[in-house]
């Protein structure tokens, strides 16, 4: 049913420190990885080794950079479903297909209803969903929901592909409904962020901000040699000299 | 947006089929329509044909329309899921209405009853393919006031300029079908008029900051996920026609909305023989205006998501 749970048990999400990710696109593979035998299988890829390659990715990661009055810095930026708590992807769906679960939070699709008519993929404004041309059916980040609760796999393992790959610890996982848990601690610390939450829908994934630098790694041009002089003696010399 | 031509059929189509439904329905009741049961089967033959080619193309959108049916069930919350259910209503009042004028004939009171709510439900039809678009936050063109009575309003004209062309046909032209066609023109023409000065006032609505909640100073793309064009791309970051914008919105105002005029005031005006083919040319002239007026529609929405590649 595309009507929107008014309450969810537990907020399942992720928190993606924008700080500490060096854009190596570990999370991006692993995802493919897992998921293209997991629960959407198969992750169609099109003329993968040709020109015009497309295929069905659920994670994105993006670099940007951002200019303050500090200096310039590089931001690599991990971009894929946030599970939002308003999903309009989920309410415009008119067979059902897409979904929020109540239990969870996880913002699914069931492929077996699905006809493809892409309007999920029109009312989301994060770019997270892809329409997998080959089976004609929308696919999107699961949350590796077969990961997470799957009794075959060793404890630590139960996280989404992306989290357990992440070499630098960018990508954190948990219950962002529960203010005590390690996420949601996370997020009041570091002052995390929502994607564009002027459009209301409610993001559950936060973003934490890159930390400020105080001024010690402004990355400003190196500034001109001609004004710096040396003071007399056998340097000033040299300097008059190669001034010429 | 990328304009799929299934889409940009099935709106100008049932729009034009709808409108051409409703118009015949109401006309019959006020007594301005023609009685003869050619016009009723040539009207309403050629409404129903606009509306079922239109909905069948709509199907060519879906990547498994063997499962169209199950868009029936979520009315609830889907728009998409209305104009299905709407359009399939539809045809109820439509088909007692065709079925009772044919063999009851057009005085009739219970073919009146169903000709009004024949149209009624095709307006409400036409309403809910308004609002499928109108209801979509991420496209700040789509997700205005002036969308659904603009499909309204383009449905009322493409129908009115039909309906007139078609009593032209059976001979019994008369002013008020020929006023109500170059009144819902020129309505038609306005209102698109405004909209496109509305778009261009938006700009971007949501900043790179606040989509990637780098809150300071400017953000600029430098780098793309992938190096090929991607789904988002490919559907959502459509751009040929804002490169052509101020050619097609001319051409489109020739074709669907100055031509039509021209046409019908020629229809009205000059020797009757050729009233049949002015009123016949200005309805196509306009069919094809209100095509190009529907991709540019598609073509010309901005979604948000083309703001994380920086366009």
């Amino acid at each position: 049913m595309t009507c929107i749970p008014a309450h969810t048990e537990k907020k399942l999400g992720l928190v993606i420190d924008l700080d500490t990710c060096v854009g190596c696109q570990g999370c991006v593979t692993s995802c493919k990885e897992w998921n293209t035998g997991g629960s959407m299988a198969p992750l169609t890829d099109l003329n993968p080794y040709d020109g015009g390659v497309d295929g069905v990715w659920f994670n994105r990661v993006h670099t940007y950079e951002q200019t303050t009055e500090m200096g310039g810095r590089t931001v690599h930026f991990p971009r894929s479903c946030l599970h939002c708590e308003q999903p309009a992807c989920v309410t415009v769906c008119p067979t059902g297909a897409s979904y929020k679960r109540t239990s969870d939070g996880i913002v699914l699709v069931d492929e077996d209803k699905c006809i493809g008519c892409k309007l999920c993929s029109w009312a989301c404004p994060y770019g997270a969903r892809e329409f997998d041309v080959d089976v004609g059916v929308m696919k999107k980040c699961t949350l590796c929901v077969d990961r997470i609760y799957n009794e075959n796999l060793d404890q630590e393992d139960r996280v989404p592909a992306c989290v357990a790959a992440c070499p630098t610890g960018a990508r954190h996982f948990g219950d962002l409904g529960d203010p005590t848990s390690a996420v949601s601690q996370l997020v009041a610390e570091r002052e995390g962020v929502d994607l564009m939450p002027e459009l209301g829908y409610r993001p559950t994934n936060k973003y934490l901000p890159p930390r400020s630098r105080h001024g010690r790694a402004a990355a400003t041009p190196d500034p001109k040699l001609d004004a710096i002089k040396a003071e007399g003696g056998f340097l000033g010399w040299v300097d008059r000299m190669l001034s010429r | 947006m990328h304009p799929a031509f299934s889409l940009v059929f099935f709106t100008t189509a049932t729009g034009a089929g709808y409108g051409l439904l409703a118009l015949v329905g109401i006309f019959s009741v006020l007594g301005l329509a023609s009685p003869l049961t050619g016009f009723c089967v040539a009207s309403l033959g050629l409404a129903f044909a606009l509306i079922i080619s239109g909905l069948l193309s709509s199907t060519g959108h879906l990547g498994r329309p063997e499962r169209a049916w199950r868009a029936f069930s979520q009315w609830r919350t889907s728009w998409l899921s209305r104009e299905g259910l709407a359009s399939v209503i539809t045809f109820i009042p439509a088909g007692a209405f065709a079925i009772g004028w044919i063999y009851l004939g057009p005085g009739n009171i219970w073919v009146s009853i169903a000709g009004i709510l024949a149209a009624v439900s095709a307006m409400i039809t036409v309403y809910t393919t308004g609002m499928i678009y109108a209801s979509l936050k991420p496209i700040a063109q789509w997700h205005s006031r002036f969308t659904a009575p603009g499909y309204i309003a383009f449905s009322l004209m493409t129908g009115s300029v039909l309906l007139n062309a078609m009593l032209h046909v059976f001979g019994a032209e008369s002013l008020p079908p020929t006023i109500v066609a170059l009144a819902t023109t020129l309505w038609g023409w306005a209102w698109k008029w405004r909209t496109w000065s509305h778009n261009d006032t938006l700009g971007s609505a949501i900043s790179l900051n606040s989509a990637t909640g780098l809150k300071e100073g400017t953000v600029r793309s430098i780098e793309w996920p992938h190096t090929e064009e991607n789904y988002l791309l490919k559907e959502m970051g459509f751009r040929i026609a804002r490169k052509h914008q101020a050619r097609l919105r001319l051409i489109t105002q020739l074709l669907a909305f100055l031509v039509p005029v021209l046409l019908i005031c020629g229809s009205v005006l000059l020797w009757q023989p050729l009233g049949i083919v002015f009123s016949i040319l200005a309805a196509l002239s306009q069919f094809c205006g209100i095509l190009v007026e529907r991709w540019l529609f598609f073509a010309e929405a901005k979604h948000n998501v083309a703001v994380y590649y920086g366009r």
